[in-house]
């Protein structure tokens, strides 16, 4: 399916190649990796489902610069994310908020499973676990079989 | 002229699936064997006339035939001749035309199995056959004719998109079509065991080969995607959660809950109503991938109105094929009678967890993948489900199926015992224990990930291994025994073991990118760039022409703590026709571990922006998938599955009696 992938980028103008450039590259180790980080959660917004990390997108570069500028500025990690958002909408990020309109999102995975798991434990109980014992008249009849197979042979 | 012969065949094929549609059908209504048996001819003749358009299409590629508009759209003169052939697939309406093409392939083998299928399930489940060759054939004809003229003819065509020209195209395509159109075989004999009201365990034996090979393919055709998308879109990541890869993962989950509830129906006839409905979702995933991938919808909802008439008609099939089996369903399922009791604590139970993770997170997945559709058309609000969702939500749904997997295996079928069972295993505890202790030890702070999952793919691989020990091995057996009595057990065993132990390799592959390291860095002839223990030098970068594109190749030189472990190349490629460019990645293995470098901007004064990886066990991911198909195969090749097999003598018992 790559291939079809690969067919529908073609089409949205960028050939993804190679993201992150060295020049954008922050001195500091520890926010450099804290802007990764945010970043791979970004939605580059013209591309095709690709975070701004992997996008070779101008836009992309655009929003790996202002991630970075407000991290030096001294942002923390949700004030960056927050700022994002209130610029380009919750489309930004690849991981929706947890809110009402995504509630069944969030909640599918786990509602499958437990319904799942009770239809599985009910249609389990459901069906008799032992074969019912026998009546009087069933274990004459059973009796005299025996008696029959057993003079026979 | 030949082109037009293909066109036609196409229109006589559509016609003839027709007649597979109707007369089996009919004739299991009427108890006719004739018309029943019409079935099997047809699909044959079917099959022949696809075929025979797929070459006439191929011959317009490989002879460059521009009077095509598809040829003219897709391929060049100068593009290598696998390009050409493979180039026949890589667009709309060709795979399109290879997807029917496989449909017809399966449809004419379930007719040449003659023998090994009881005459009225064949005849019924040929007719379904037909019925979907008939949905896409329509949709071929209609919407998306590969034979399509243009007049005048070009001089030249546009080339075939430079992503695509690669070996990938031409094994990556037929692999995953083999293993999404297998499915409708599963599907169509649910279908026809519905329409029968009847189903049992020959049922369950008869459907599970072809659910085990397509499954197989699936796995290899997902797994060469990703290796593909790995090498060639040059970033290094090997999965994306996109859509498209979605699209095949669905029925890839989906099957693999259908083939273990088959084993369920197959050695304990239950689970039969379940079974049947996987069977219809597997394949209405398959299609649903068909149509997310080839209607544009997944671009965005308005491209839908780019192209509304395919769409459309996909949407069509879809809905009717889907919506008709499960109504199908709904109605005669209650019919079916449920056989064969168990426990909760049973190899049965274990395998009814599985069914319920492997649908949770098929669910997951689909949800996933749909909701931010949904949502934009009933609200017009826009959200982005990308890979920290999924990861998010798929990691705690598989992880505690892993490592149950073991636990289940190890079971007895009916009634089993928890304890008794851990009991068995408790050297794999121990020693995948004592492994992820000594790689937290070893690492000392680095990633918890890796360790972490590292240990459980270790306790995958030997909880599988541990199978084949406990069942031929015990205290004082000499090895030559034990040795074989396991060369001895089923193959199906065998390929379960196989399955399983790849799962746990590539558990270990993606456990291990959490090791990764990356360097980057601008730089000239004779400077290094570093990534952990690993250095490239670059040598040189120098132009080269090739038939349909020039590139710059940098020369790299790779060391190792410092001393040289060799040479690479890495690209930077422009196909001239479309002016479009590409990275090629340059790609040294290391053990199972890759260094990996892929070229930024090269700048005029000679600079060069490098981006240098080293990716540990990296190949484990793929080499896992291979072991899981291969695992498929083995099963395959399992004498019961070979219907119609002798069944093996009993062992005389008077060889037990010494000679006295």
């Amino acid at each position: 399916m790559r291939f079809v992938l690969a067919l529908l980028t073609s089409l949205v103008l960028t050939v993804p190649t190679w993201a992150v450039q060295p020049d954008e590259v922050l001195k500091d180790p520890a926010l450099e990796r804290r802007a990764r980080e945010i970043s791979s959660g970004l939605r580059c917004l013209v591309c095709q489902n690709q975070s701004i990390d992997d996008s070779d997108a101008q836009l992309a570069k655009d929003l790996r610069l202002l991630v970075r500028e407000r991290l030096v500025a001294g942002d923390t990690d949700q004030q960056v994310q927050d700022f994002l958002v209130q610029r380009y909408g919750e489309f930004v990020l690849l991981k929706p908020t947890f809110s009402a309109h995504n509630m069944l999102l969030w909640l599918t995975p786990i509602l499958v499973l437990v319904m799942g798991g009770i239809g599985a434990y009910a249609a389990l109980r459901r069906r008799p676990q032992a074969a019912e014992a026998l009546n009087e008249e069933e274990r004459r009849v059973l009796e005299a079989l025996l008696k029959q197979d057993r003079s026979a042979s | 002229m030949f082109v037009e012969a293909g066109h036609f065949a196409l229109a006589l094929a559509l016609g003839l699936s027709l007649i597979q549609f109707v007369v089996p059908l009919w004739g299991a209504r009427a108890n006719d064997p004739v018309l029943m048996s019409v079935g099997r001819a047809t699909s044959l003749a079917v099959f022949v006339c696809i075929a025979f358009s797929f070459l006439a299409l191929t011959v317009a590629y490989v002879t460059s035939d521009f009077s095509v508009v598809n040829v003219v759209a897709n391929s060049h003169s100068a593009k290598p001749l696998i390009y050409k052939i493979s180039g026949v697939w890589g667009n709309h309406e060709g795979s399109m035309l290879l997807w029917v093409l496989i449909l017809a392939l399966f449809g004419a083998v379930v007719a040449l199995a003659r023998n090994s299928i009881p005459l009225r399930l064949q005849a019924n489940t040929l007719a379904m056959q037909g019925a979907i060759t008939i949905a896409f054939l329509l949709f071929i004809l209609l919407t998306s004719n590969p034979f399509t003229r243009s007049v005048p003819a070009p001089a030249e065509g546009q080339d075939l998109n430079p992503l695509l020209q690669d070996p990938g195209l031409a094994i990556h395509p037929p692999l995953l079509y083999i293993g999404y159109v297998g499915f409708s075989v599963s599907f169509a004999f649910a279908i026809a065991a519905l329409i029968d009201g009847r189903i049992d365990a020959v049922w369950a034996r008869i459907v599970r080969p072809w659910t085990l090979g397509a499954w197989a393919f699936l796995t290899l055709g997902i797994a060469m995607g990703s290796y593909w998308a790995y090498y060639e879109l040059g970033w290094g990541g090997w999965w994306f959660w996109d859509p498209v890869e979605n699209a095949s993962l669905m029925p890839w989950l989906a099957g693999t809950a259908l083939l273990h509830s088959t084993v369920v129906m197959e050695k304990r006839d239950a689970l039969k109503v379940w079974t049947i409905l996987l069977a219809i979702l597997t394949f209405s995933l398959s299609l649903l991938g068909t149509f997310l991938v080839r209607s544009g919808v997944l671009t965005s909802v308005h491209s839908f109105a780019v192209d509304p008439e395919r769409g459309t008609f996909i949407l069509g099939i879809l809905i009717l094929i889907i919506g008709g089996s499960l109504a199908l369903f709904a109605w005669r399922a209650p019919l079916l009678k449920q056989g064969g009791l168990f426990a909760p604590v049973s190899r049965e139970g274990a395998l009814v967890v599985n069914n319920l993770f492997l649908a949770t997170a098929c669910a997951t997945v689909l949800i996933g993948t749909l909701y931010p559709l949904a949502l934009e058309v009933l609200t017009g609000e826009k959200i982005s489900v990308g890979a920290p969702f999924f990861n998010f939500t798929f990691l705690p749904l598989i992880v505690p199926l892993l490592l149950l997997l073991p636990l289940g295996q190890t079971l007895a079928w009916k009634r089993g015992n928890f304890l008794g069972t851990a009991q068995r295993l408790y050297a794999v505890f121990g020693v995948s224990l004592i492994a992820t202790m000594a790689l937290f030890a070893f690492e000392y702070g680095g990633p918890v990930a890796a360790p972490l999952g590292i240990g459980l793919g270790v306790y995958l691989v030997l909880g599988s291994l541990n199978e084949i020990v406990t069942r031929s091995w015990s205290r004082g057996t000499p090895l030559s025994v034990a040795w074989r009595r396991a060369a001895n057990l089923p193959r199906s065993t065998w390929g379960a073991v196989l399955a399983h132990a790849g799962v746990g390799l590539t558990v270990i592959g993606i456990a291990a990118t959490a090791w990764g390291v990356e360097g980057l860095a601008t730089i000239r002839s004779g400077e290094r760039v570093k990534a952990g223990d690993y250095e490239a030098r670059l040598e040189r970068v120098m132009p080269r022409i090739e038939a349909n594109y020039r590139e710059d190749v940098a020369v790299f030189t790779i060391f190792r703590q410092g001393q040289e472990l060799g040479s690479l190349e890495s690209m930077k490629r422009l196909y001239v026709t479309r002016g479009m460019p590409t990275t090629e990645a340059g790609i040294m293995t290391v053990g199972l571990g890759q260094v990996y470098v892929s070229l930024g901007e090269v700048a005029a004064d000679g600079s060069v922006g490098v981006r240098l990886y080293y990716k540990p066990l990296v190949l484990l991911i793929w080499i896992g998938a291979l072991v899981m198909a291969l695992g498929g195969g083995v099963s395959l090749m399992d004498r019961r599955l070979r219907i119609g097999a002798p069944a093996r003598a009993k062992m005389a018992p008077s060889a037990a009696v010494p000679a006295e």
